[in-house]
C-alpha cells in the first residue's frame, strides 16, 4: 500500500480493480480492520476507525471464499452476526427471513454450507452480510467461485441488490468486465497505489496512464512509441481507412497483417505497423459489420481518428495533451 | 462367458473376506484372552495337556473375587478414572489456546516453536521421572495422585499442542476473520468457530491424553507407594504378582475390565481420531 487516497460517496458501488497481487485485497482488509495500516487514516461514515476491531466499524464482508461457517445451518450462519451483537433474540427469526428473502434463499434455511451449490452459497454469504444493515458493504471477488454463465446472473442480481438497499458497497475484482459492468465508479490500482479513479467509461475512454490503458479493454489499447512520447489507441477505432464514416481528421496507420481470429462478432486482426512506427505490434478488433477484406501477410491502409489518439510521456507514462503526430 | 466374471467377484471377495476377517481375529484376540482367562480354574489354565482355547473345567468367578475383594481394584480404577479426567481438562485448557496461537499468531517463528515443542515429547519418562522426582518432592506432592496431575501434562500438553496446531492451520483463516466482523473479538471466534469445527482434533486429544494415562507405568510406580493411590497401570501387576507367581486369572481380568471401556469409545469414535491424525498432514 502506498499513499492511497480514496473517498467513496454516500450509497456509491465502488469497484477496485487491478491484477493479481497489485494490493486490492489489502486496502479491502484495511478498511475492514484485518490489516493495520503503517499510516494514514480510515474513516468510515466521517470516523476514524483505525483504532477499531472490524467488529466494531459497522462493516460487513463478503469473502471470496464465503467463509459460510460449515458447523452451522444456513439459518444460524444467516443469524451469527446478529447473536453476535446482542440483536434482541425476538427479532432474529424475522430478520433472518428478511435477508434470506432478498435472495430468495428462504427454502434452504435449513441446510448446511456443503448441501449448497456454489450459487447458492455465495446467496447465503450476501445474506448474512446484508441481514445487520452494515453501514459500509465489502466485497472480495465473491463472484470468482462461480462459473461463467452463474456469474453474469450473479453480478445482474448483484447490482440490483445494492441499488435497491443503497448501502456503500466496495468491491474487490482483477476481473474487468464485472469492474465495468457494476461500478458506479472504479479504482485502477497497481503496486499498492491507485492508478486511476473514474466512471467506467472515463477510465475506459480516458485512461489516465499506461497502465490503465493496458489493463482494460480486451484487447488492451496498443501503445506504440513515437520518438517524444507514447501513442495509444484502442483496438476497436483501428480500422480500414475505408470503414471509418469520414475521411476527415483521420491518422492513417499503414499495416501489415500477421495473423486474423475470427471471433464471431467481430475479428481481431494482429499485425505490424509500417511507415512512421515501423515494427510495431498492434491489434486491430473489427466488428462483423465491417466488410473489409483482410489477408495475412498483406499490408493495408488503415487509420485511426485523431480523437481517439491518447498521449502518453514516455518517461512516466501519464497521460499528456494530445497533439498533432 | 458370466461364469468367469462371477468367479472372479467371488475370488475377489473371498480375498477381501479373508484379508478383513485377519484383522479382525488379530486385534480381538487378546479381548477374547483375556476374556476366557478371566473365568478360567488356575487347574485348568496350567494343565499343559488341555485346549488353552475352551474351557476343559467349569469357568469360575473366584479370579474377579480375588480381584475386588481381595485387591483396592475398584479403587484403582477410580484413581486412574479421576486422574485421567483432570489431565485432559488440564490438556485441553492449555494445548487449546496454546496450539492456537502457535497456529495463527506467532507467524514464521511458530512452526519452529512447534517442532521444538513436539521435540521435548520424544525425551524418554525414564530419563525425566529423575528430575521430576525433586520437583514432585519440592512441591510435597509425595504418593500423592496429584504427583500424576503435575506430571502427565508434560508430555500430553506438547504432543496434543503440536496436534492440534495442524489441526487450526487446516481451518480457512476466513472463518475466523467472517467472524470477527460479524461482531466477535478473536477469543470469541475462536470459541464459536474454531473450536466447534475442530471437534475431531479434541476428540483426539481427548482420547489420547486418556489412554496415556491408563497405560502409563514409570511414573506412577516412582511417584506412588500407597496401595490405595495407585492407578490400574502399577496396581495390577504389584498386587497380582507375587514373586514368580502370576495370578493370571485376575490379571487378566483387571486388564479386560479397563481395557474394554476404552475400546468401545475408541471405536464410537475411530472415524474422527483418524481424521484427527491425518489433518494437517495434506495441505
Amino acid at each position: 500500500m502506498d499513499s492511497v487516497d480514496l473517498s467513496t460517496k454516500e450509497g456509491e458501488f465502488l469497484v477496485l480493480l487491478g491484477p493479481s497481487g497489485c494490493g486490492k485485497t489489502t486496502l479491502l482488509r484495511m478498511i475492514a480492520g484485518l490489516e493495520r495500516p503503517t499510516a494514514g487514516e480510515i474513516l468510515i461514515g466521517g470516523r476514524v476507525v483505525n483504532e477499531l476491531a472490524p467488529r466494531a466499524r459497522k462493516i460487513a464482508m463478503v469473502f471470496q471464499s464465503y467463509a459460510l461457517y460449515p458447523h452451522m445451518s444456513v439459518y444460524k450462519n444467516i443469524a451469527f452476526p446478529l447473536k453476535a451483537q446482542g440483536v434482541p433474540k425476538a427479532t432474529i427469526p424475522q430478520k433472518v427471513e428478511w435477508a434470506a428473502s432478498l435472495f430468495g434463499i428462504e427454502k434452504l434455511l435449513q441446510r448446511k454450507p456443503r448441501q449448497l451449490s456454489g450459487g447458492e452459497r455465495q446467496r447465503v454469504a450476501l445474506a448474512r452480510a446484508v441481514v445487520r444493515e452494515p453501514s459500509v458493504f465489502l466485497l472480495d471477488e465473491p463472484l470468482s467461485n462461480l462459473d461463467a454463465k452463474l456469474r453474469a446472473t450473479a453480478r445482474d442480481e448483484l447490482q440490483q441488490f445494492q441499488r435497491r438497499i443503497g448501502i456503500t458497497t466496495l468491491y474487490v475484482t482483477h476481473d474487468q468486465i464485472e469492474a465495468m459492468g457494476l461500478g458506479d465508479r472504479i479504482a485502477v490500482m497497481q503496486g499498492g497505489k491507485v492508478r486511476q479513479i473514474g466512471t467506467p467509461s472515463e477510465v475506459y475512454d480516458e485512461p489516465a496512464d499506461t497502465f490503465v490503458a493496458g489493463f482494460l479493454g480486451s484487447p488492451p489499447m496498443n501503445v506504440v512509441e513515437a520518438p517524444d512520447a507514447l501513442i495509444g489507441f484502442r483496438p476497436e477505432h483501428f480500422l480500414p481507412r475505408e470503414a471509418h464514416e469520414s475521411p476527415a481528421g483521420l491518422t492513417a496507420l499503414p499495416f501489415r497483417i500477421t495473423r486474423v481470429e475470427y471471433l464471431g462478432a467481430d475479428r481481431l486482426i494482429y499485425g505490424v505497423l509500417e511507415g512512421k512506427f515501423q515494427g510495431a505490434k498492434v491489434i486491430a478488433r473489427l466488428p462483423s459489420t465491417v466488410m473489409a477484406p483482410v489477408e495475412v501477410g498483406r499490408r493495408y491502409e488503415f487509420a485511426v481518428k485523431e480523437k481517439d489518439l491518447k498521449f502518453f510521456a514516455t518517461a512516466t507514462g501519464l497521460r499528456t495533451p494530445p497533439r498533432p503526430l | 462367458m458370466a461364469v468367469p466374471g462371477a468367479l472372479k467377484r467371488l475370488a475377489a471377495g473371498g480375498t477381501h473376506f479373508g484379508i478383513v476377517a485377519a484383522f479382525t481375529i488379530f486385534s480381538a484376540f487378546p479381548f477374547y484372552w483375556m476374556l476366557i482367562t478371566t473365568f478360567k480354574r488356575t487347574s485348568d489354565l496350567m494343565n499343559r495337556t488341555h485346549n488353552p482355547f475352551i474351557y476343559n473345567e467349569p469357568p469360575t468367578l473366584e479370579h474377579l473375587r480375588v480381584l475386588f475383594a481381595e485387591t483396592l481394584y475398584a479403587r484403582w480404577l477410580g484413581n486412574t478414572l479421576l486422574v485421567g479426567l483432570i489431565v485432559v481438562a488440564v490438556t485441553l485448557v492449555l494445548a487449546l489456546p496454546a496450539g492456537y496461537a502457535l497456529a495463527r499468531l506467532t507467524g514464521r517463528w511458530g512452526e519452529q516453536l512447534g517442532i521444538g515443542i513436539f521435540l521435548t515429547y520424544l525425551i524418554p519418562p525414564t530419563l525425566l521421572f529423575i528430575p521430576m522426582s525433586r520437583v514432585i518432592g519440592d512441591l510435597g506432592l509425595q504418593d500423592s495422585l496429584w504427583s500424576l496431575v503435575v506430571v502427565y501434562p508434560s508430555f500430553t500438553v506438547p504432543f496434543c499442542t503440536w496436534l492440534l496446531m495442524g489441526f487450526f492451520k487446516a481451518i480457512p483463516r476466513d472463518l475466523e476473520e467472517a467472524a470477527m466482523i460479524d461482531g466477535h473479538s478473536r477469543f470469541g471466534a475462536f470459541v464459536k468457530v474454531v473450536i466447534p469445527i475442530s471437534v475431531s482434533g479434541i476428540l483426539t486429544v481427548v482420547i489420547f491424553s486418556f489412554t496415556l494415562v491408563m497405560q502409563e507405568f514409570v511414573y506412577a510406580l516412582t511417584f506412588i507407594s500407597t496401595a490405595s493411590q495407585f492407578t490400574v497401570s502399577v496396581g495390577v501387576p504389584t498386587f497380582l504378582v507375587h514373586g514368580d507367581v502370576y495370578f493370571w486369572g485376575s490379571l487378566m481380568a483387571g486388564c479386560f475390565i479397563a481395557s474394554v471401556p476404552i475400546a468401545i469409545l475408541y471405536n464410537f469414535f475411530v472415524d474422527r481420531f483418524i481424521a484427527g491424525f491425518t489433518v494437517g498432514a495434506i495441505k
